[in-house]
């Protein structure tokens, strides 16, 4: 007896080749021989590739406040050129001395979308819309400028990242309303808003987003009456919405298909209207469906934003294209272009982690 | 403050009443001529086969389905096309599905609330009260916090019923209320319906739990192929059915 007990594995813990380096190794990298060719290959490449990146943009690298010529020697990366440029690339030809105003309002109108994201000051409900209203009206006069001494400064000179951060998220904030009714007027029982809805959405989505730009900035004066004129901003501002909006309105409609008869039966049962029912039972039901490709389109309009260059606006990717047609600076576009790709990075990551957390947030008590 | 049953006494026509109503599917005639009338405080006990009709024709009674011919009155109502009837109506008629359908995203608590606040204009802090009065009733004050996911089939019911009560219907209506549940759960589903039914309650219930039938109905209906086949006092139902297709029917749901 004594013998049988004393050859007893130590149950209290799995085995090594469960836990540990070497068991998350057998499990995730070497789990099958396919997986364990795929792990391999991975690793030749990341040896052969990592250092020569670690070189050209860190060790041989030139930083700071070095002339085109340094650069041109120096066998890495040239960051004196992004040194040189970032307040143009940032700020476009906004006027260099006014450069802290968009800085400011660019800060202002972040950290209004942040605290936006944080989810205890949602509690603070119509104060946070308040926070928002006084916010941009700050980041309005910080732009534009013309009262308080500060210098006017006409939207034509705006560009860079407040340029793209404004049209990006106006263009999400104004899309998603809009959206959520072309979703519901598609799905309506009634013809005449059931049409209007489908041939919106689908003319749109018929449509790519550089000729709705396009239109908008060409064709859209033609039709006013003359001596009215709406900025070229503005009207690529509403180009994005309205395309947004049919593209967003698609997702929401998955939502709702999604949302069992049931809930609607019970909702009509229980004897609320439609908007009642819509706003508490089925919309926070289908939103939260549709949460990942919401934020995968809000990531890709994002990025489009950048196509307003085609009507002459000067957003992020334009400025640092612009930046190295500088004639001692050319060489260095790809400095530039990652450059700009890392803020792009930034915010899109940061958009795809937020959506996950939140995902992740709003299914935590009602698992099923 | 009133009950609902006392509320309903100054009414004396019938609860619900359905004359020569009919309804097709397309081409499809799913209920004929149908006659039935409800009075308040009586118990229907619905039964018959599968796709005769039982659900559609408790459905026309709150207009989740329409009805294309015939009349239809609930509580002194005519239910047409008029959205504010139909509203009107539907504060007044409960009604429990098969498959709950509680709302996944709200608490149990917030389940209860929603229509009393909302539909009927009752402050939030006297329906949270008078919700936790009804999940007492259904025995479960503890889950009021819980997430609908988080409860088990026969709770999940009891809550659903409870959300019915709390916009105090004058009518209750049962769709299966029992048929998607585990054996050992019914009982407890069943229960809180015999003593809604013991307080008077207006109900309308389609179920083949012939045990609940008999202790509760007073009026059995049988229902086979869009048509009221029979329609008795339980006893007289079970004992000494008329029709053929009602005999049939018994026969193979005793013999289970
Ligand atoms: N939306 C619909 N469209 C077309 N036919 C339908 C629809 N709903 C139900 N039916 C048909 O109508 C008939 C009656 O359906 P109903 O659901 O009322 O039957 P039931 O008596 O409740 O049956 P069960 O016991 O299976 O629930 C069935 O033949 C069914 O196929
Ligand atoms: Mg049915």
């Amino acid at each position: 007896m004594t013998d049988t007990t004393e050859k007893h594995e130590d149950w209290s813990r799995p085995p090594a080749t469960e836990v540990g380096v070497i068991g998350w190794l057998r499990k995730n990298l070497f789990s099958s021989w396919f997986n364990s060719i795929l792990s391999l290959i991975a690793i030749y490449l990341i040896i052969t590739t990592i250092p020569g990146i670690i070189e050209w943009a860190l060790i041989n690298s030139v930083w700071g406040d070095k002339s085109p010529e340094v650069c041109r020697e120096a066998k890495g990366a040239c960051w004196a050129f992004i040194y040189e440029k970032h307040r143009f690339i940032l700020f476009g030809v906004y006027p260099y001395e006014e450069h802290w105003r968009p800085l400011v309002a660019m800060i202002i109108f972040l950290t209004l979308i942040f605290g936006s994201c944080i989810k205890p000051l949602w509690k603070l409900g119509w104060w946070l819309a308040a926070l928002w209203a006084g916010g941009l009206v700050m980041v309005g006069i910080l732009m534009w400028g013309g009262i308080f001494g500060l210098e006017y400064v006409n939207q034509s000179q705006w560009g860079g990242l407040p340029l793209t951060l404004f049209l990006a998220t106006f263009g999400t904030v104004f899309a998603f309303p809009l959206g959520i009714f072309l979703a519901l007027g598609r799905r309506s029982r009634m013809p005449a808003i059931r049409s209007l809805s489908v041939a919106y959405i689908e003319l749109i989505r018929g449509v790519p987003l550089i000729s709705i730009l396009f239109m908008a900035s060409v064709m859209f004066p033609l039709f006013l009456p003359a001596g009215v004129s709406i900025d070229k901003l503005l009207r690529a501002q509403v180009g994005i919405i309205l395309f947004g909006a049919a593209y967003g309105a698609e997702i929401i409609r998955a939502g709702l298909q999604a949302i069992p008869r049931g809930q609607y039966e019970a909702a009509d049962a229980m004897g609320l209207s439609y908007w009642q029912s819509m706003r508490k039972i089925i919309l926070p039901q289908a939103l939260r469906i549709t949460i990942p490709p919401m934020v995968n389109g809000f990531i890709g309009g994002f990025k489009d934003t950048s196509l307003v260059v085609i009507i002459g606006l000067f957003d992020l990717l334009m400025t640092s294209r612009v930046a190295f047609q500088d004639i001692n600076w050319r060489p260095f576009y790809v400095e530039g272009y990652l450059f700009c790709a890392a803020i792009y990075f930034c915010f899109c990551f940061f958009m795809s982690r937020y959506s996950q957390w939140l995902e992740k947030d709003l299914a935590k008590d009602q698992n099923h | 403050m009133a009950n609902a049953q006392e509320a309903a006494a100054p009414n004396l026509g019938p609860a619900v009443e359905l004359r020569h109503m009919h309804k097709w599917y397309g081409e499809f005639h799913v209920l004929k001529d149908i006659n039935l009338t409800v009075r308040h405080g009586e118990r229907v006990v619905v039964c018959g086969p599968s796709g005769s009709g039982k659900s559609t024709m408790i459905r026309c009674i709150n207009r989740l389905e329409e009805h294309q011919r015939g009349h239809l009155f609930v509580d002194g109502l005519e239910l047409t096309n008029d959205l504010k009837q139909i509203e009107a109506i539907r504060k007044e008629v409960g009604m429990v599905f098969q498959h709950f359908n509680l709302f996944p995203h709200m608490t149990v608590l917030e389940n209860l609330i929603l229509g009393p606040t909302w539909v009927r204009k009752i402050p939030r802090k006297e329906a949270i009260e008078t919700a936790m009065m009804y999940l007492e009733r259904v025995k479960i004050p503890e889950q009021a916090h819980k997430f609908p996911g988080q409860l088990s089939g026969g709770q999940q019911q009891r809550v659903a019923i409870a959300r019915s009560l709390c916009m105090k219907p004058k009518i209750m209506l049962f769709d299966e209320p029992t048929s998607a549940l585990d054996p050992e759960m019914i009982k407890e589903v069943l229960d809180v319906m015999i003593e809604l039914a013991e307080e008077g309650m207006t109900m309308v219930c389609v179920t083949h739990e012939m045990g609940f039938a008999r202790t509760v109905g007073d009026t059995m209906v049988f229902m086979d192929e869009g048509e009221i086949v029979e329609m008795e006092a339980p006893e007289e139902f079970f004992s000494n059915p008329k029709n053929e297709r009602t005999q049939l029917f018994l026969s193979q749901i005793l013999s289970h």
